[in-house]
């Protein structure tokens, strides 16, 4: 499992607007990379760039190349159904299918193309095998048929990591998973991080410093000349380097908290 | 082939059917819309002249061309502005209970759930309710004024939710600061409230009068139908136009067949008018929103 | 301070007279029932004939019932997938300037009277629709429903009930895009993002999350479809006999046996009429109450959370 994301030229559009301009990335395999900047700046869109998920967004497409382990995502005969099962993704808000119960959560992506094919003791393998991949399983294995609204926060955003893992994607992607959380919701989420980190490729997007300075293995930071301005990769390198020795002073700015 | 573009034949194909089948039923949506606006117009047309519009029936035996609908459509304008007289006012201080006044009583509670269910009243049960309260129990004869009647009724829910939507529209602030300066409640909601939710209330109001203008239901049990001009609301047998059309329907002659259409176009035309004119102000005066 | 009193009065009372008013129907209309019912000599519910003017009066409202239920049912089957089908559209698949545009026709239907659907129906629609009739004799004539022994096919419980469809459709349609267009971005988003196509998102999210809001909009629908009296009334062949063969001539309402009958009735016949009336409007009754009920308790759900 985990792949290579190589993003290239990559400019992403709403509408007529320029959103995110240029961007050139590569994002290992096997690591945590982080996206900080200032909020605006076209983080969470590069993000959604990755997986397609950008142009569910009416009228909003992107101009360039994302490489998934050499072949472009973008290309004519890709479905983007296929890259999201590949490229999974978490959100900001948990979002819990709340007409379905914490099981059916978990399984609710695999069943799309495996159908009632699957016997039933393999679906319940799948579930505790996500949900103890998610640190999740202690907390509700007495209640998988319970709904998933019904849990914390901290629970259902971690509900949501397990469904994403369920489909054994090669890649997760995070955008912001624990703004919406308490602190020590927070920490379970980051360490859970650091778990998924030994299977998965991991992109996650923070305004948290001391968050990607803690998880992340690979740190790039986006910033934007002004509001109504493209947001633009400013510069990426290894997080120990990019919190010590940044090549770039609006890097040090930011992460040393002068603004932002 | 490979991870990004294989597989996914049978689910794709589905996705495919369902987006078919969808756009399918837009489209079926539309032919009968459009139908009826064909084989109305088209119908319709033949008998319309000058004369349509400024003679009634009178004298005009059903196997003759010629005569009118103006007894007609007097009887509709007449009723049709009767029951807004009553069902706006009405309308708009139930709607002024359940915003200013109610909000979260049992009784308020009760009187929104009812106005939704009375929504639901078929035309005809409306005139059957007016027949056996005002015409049977209180004894009057049947008239323009009981259709009148029986078509507030239906105006009535309609009219109460889009001024409770109205209302609700309206900014605290606004309230608040009336209040602020020793207004009274009462002369808050008069003066600041209603004019500032006014525009909204009366294209929601003439989508009421749209629906009412073509019903022929209630017409049929309160008032007696009339070949010949009545002027007054209160007393006589007084014609419609959608009574109009359906007398000539059943006399089933040509000539009457094309009065039919003829009437019918007029109706549509009419219905149309009121409706996409509410619309257009709607669109207008809709609250800015995002 | 007076000022006060009274217009919180008058506006109260504008309340309790909405109230009153649904009441006032029911008893009115029971009321004025009963001097038929009492003077009936045949059993009101299982007798399929309508002569309350005659000596003794016999009546009853199986047939009425049959025909407003058969019809009901034909329109709700042609109209619930057709108008979950343009809600989908307007709410999800179309553009939206496309989408408001399909929108603003579908509401256009809702506003054309009766009586014009009834005149078009009978004059245009019902002699287009003898070929779908005898083809459904045809195909599926040894499915009893569809079977035609008479070889006429107009003015039936079937072509009623294609009308009925029609004039419902807008209906259906309007609420079920309202609660379509409140899925919640999130999870949308969610299930496209677990590599869900856009079938299987709306399988996904956007039908469980508006189930209550479609089983609402599908019951206003009937409401309207049982109560509908003008356009029925144009169509069917108003006879007093259950007829299982749906393309075959026949079939009668509540509603439109009411308009039909009203003018040559004498006051046992008008007192009958009325009975019927209250059947239909209890009936209608129900059916809006549990729809409202049913959208309530959704919006407790939903903002109990
Ligand atoms: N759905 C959208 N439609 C139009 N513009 C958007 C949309 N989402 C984001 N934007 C714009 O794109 C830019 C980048 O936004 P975003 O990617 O959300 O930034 P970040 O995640 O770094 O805070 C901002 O200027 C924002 O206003
Ligand atoms: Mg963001």
């Amino acid at each position: 499992m985990a792949k290579r994301i190589d993003i290239s030229d990559l400019d992403a559009y709403y509408g007529n607007f320029l959103a995110v301009e240029d961007v050139n990335l590569a994002i290992e395999p096997r690591q945590v990379t982080a996206f900080i900047g200032p909020s605006g700046c076209g983080k969470s869109t590069l993000l959604r760039t990755l997986n397609r998920m950008h142009e569910v967004i009416p009228g909003a497409y992107v101009d360039g190349k994302v490489a998934f382990d050499g072949e472009d995502i973008y290309a004519e005969d890709v479905d983007p159904v296929n890259v999201r099962r590949l490229i999974g993704m978490v959100f900001q808000r948990p979002n819990p299918f709340p007409t379905m119960s914490i099981a059916g959560n978990v399984v609710a992506g695999l069943k799309l193309d495996r159908g009632r094919k699957v016997k039933k003791s393999e679906f319940d393998d799948i579930v505790e095998r996500s949900l103890r991949g998610a640190n999740l399983w202690d907390e509700v294995k007495d209640r998988l048929d319970r709904p998933g609204a019904g849990l914390s926060g901290g629970q259902q955003q971690r509900l949501c990591i397990a469904r994403a893992i369920a489909v054994q994607p090669q890649v997760l992607l995070m955008d912001e998973p624990c703004s919406a959380l308490d602190p020590i919701s927070t920490l379970a989420i980051e360490d859970l991080v650091r778990e998924l980190r030994e299977d998965y490729t991991i992109v996650i997007v923070t305004h948290n410093m001391q968050q990607a300075a803690r998880i992340s293995d690979t740190t790039a930071f986006f910033n934007l000349a002004a509001v109504g301005e493209p947001g633009k990769l400013i510069e990426a390198g290894p997080t120990q380097q990019m919190f010590s020795n940044p090549a770039n002073k609006a890097t040090e700015d930011y992460v040393t908290g002068r603004f932002g | 082939m490979n991870d990004l573009t294989s597989g996914l034949k049978r689910r794709r194909a589905t996705d495919k059917v369902a987006t078919g089948v969808v756009y399918l039923t837009a489209l079926i949506a539309i032919i009968p819309l459009v139908s009826i606006l064909i084989v109305v117009f088209s119908r319709g047309i033949a008998a319309i002249n000058a004369e349509f519009f400024t003679s009634t029936m009178r004298n005009i035996s059903p196997r003759r061309e010629g005569g009118g609908i103006f007894h007609a459509f007097i009887g509709t304008l007449e009723q049709v502005g009767v029951a807004t007289l009553i069902a706006v006012p009405v309308g708009i201080m139930v709607a002024i209970f359940l915003v200013e006044y109610g909000s979260r009583g049992k009784l308020a509670a009760a009187v929104s759930f009812f106005v939704d269910v009375m929504t639901g009243v078929p035309s005809i049960v409306a005139g059957l309710f007016i027949y056996t309260c005002f015409i049977l129990t209180f004894g009057f004869d049947r008239s323009g004024f009981a259709a009148a009647l029986s078509l507030t009724i239906l105006m009535l829910p309609v009219v109460v939710r889009t001024a409770e939507e109205m209302l609700k529209l309206v900014p605290m602030d606004l309230r608040e600061a009336s209040y602020a300066l020793g207004v009274p409640k009462w002369v808050t909601i008069i003066k600041i409230v209603i004019p500032t939710a006014l525009s909204g209330i009366i294209t929601g109001v003439m989508l009421a009068v749209a629906r009412v203008a073509g019903e022929t239901a209630p017409l049929l049990l309160t008032t007696f139908m009339t070949q010949s001009l009545n002027l007054d609301v209160f007393s006589g047998p007084q014609a419609a136009i959608p009574t109009f059309v359906w007398d000539q329907i059943a006399n089933g002659t040509n000539p009457s067949m094309d009065r039919a259409w003829a009437g019918a176009l007029v109706l549509i035309v009419l219905v149309a008018v009121i409706y996409i004119v509410a619309k257009v102000l709607a669109a207008r005066f809709a609250p800015k929103s995002k | 301070m007076n000022g006060d009193k009274v217009f919180f009065g008058l506006s109260r009372a504008a309340g309790v007279f909405v109230l009153l008013l649904t009441l006032g129907i029911g008893v009115f209309l029971a009321v004025t029932a009963v001097p038929a019912l009492r003077e009936n000599t045949a059993n009101f519910f299982t007798t399929q004939q309508w002569l309350p003017d005659a000596n003794p009066p016999a009546f009853g409202i199986a047939a009425l019932a049959f025909g407003t239920v058969m019809t009901a049912i034909i329109a709700m089957v042609l109209a619930v997938p057709v108008g979950t089908g343009i809600a989908l559209f307007v709410a999800i698949y179309a553009k939206p300037t496309l989408g408001k545009v399909v929108a603003f026709l579908v509401d256009l239907l809702a506003a054309v009277p009766s009586i014009i659907f009834g005149l078009w129906g009978l004059e245009f629609l019902m002699g287009n629709m003898i070929g779908v009739s005898a083809w459904l004799d045809t195909w599926f004539g040894w499915i009893p429903l569809f079977a035609n022994d008479q070889d006429v096919y107009t003015r039936s419980i079937f072509i009623a009930g294609v009308v009925l469809a029609i004039m419902i459709i807008p209906t259906i349609s309007a609420v079920t895009r309202e609660v379509f267009v409140q899925t919640p971005q999130g999870h949308v988003e969610a299930a496209l993002a677990l590599g869900a196509t856009r079938w299987e998102m709306i399988r996904m999210v956007v039908f469980p999350y508006s189930r209550p809001g479609m089983i609402s909009a599908a019951m206003l629908g009937l409401g309207r479809a049982l109560g509908e009296t003008i356009a029925v009334a144009l169509l069917l062949s108003a006879l007093f006999e259950i007829n299982w063969h749906i393309t075959e001539p026949g079939g009668n309402t509540f509603a439109a046996n009411i308009a039909l009958k009203w003018n040559e009735a004498g006051s046992i016949g008008l007192s009958a009429l009325v009975a019927s009336g209250l059947v239909l409007f209890l009936i209608t009754l129900a059916v809006n109450m549990a729809a409202r009920l049913i959208v309530a308790r959704k919006r407790d759900f939903v903002e109990g959370h």
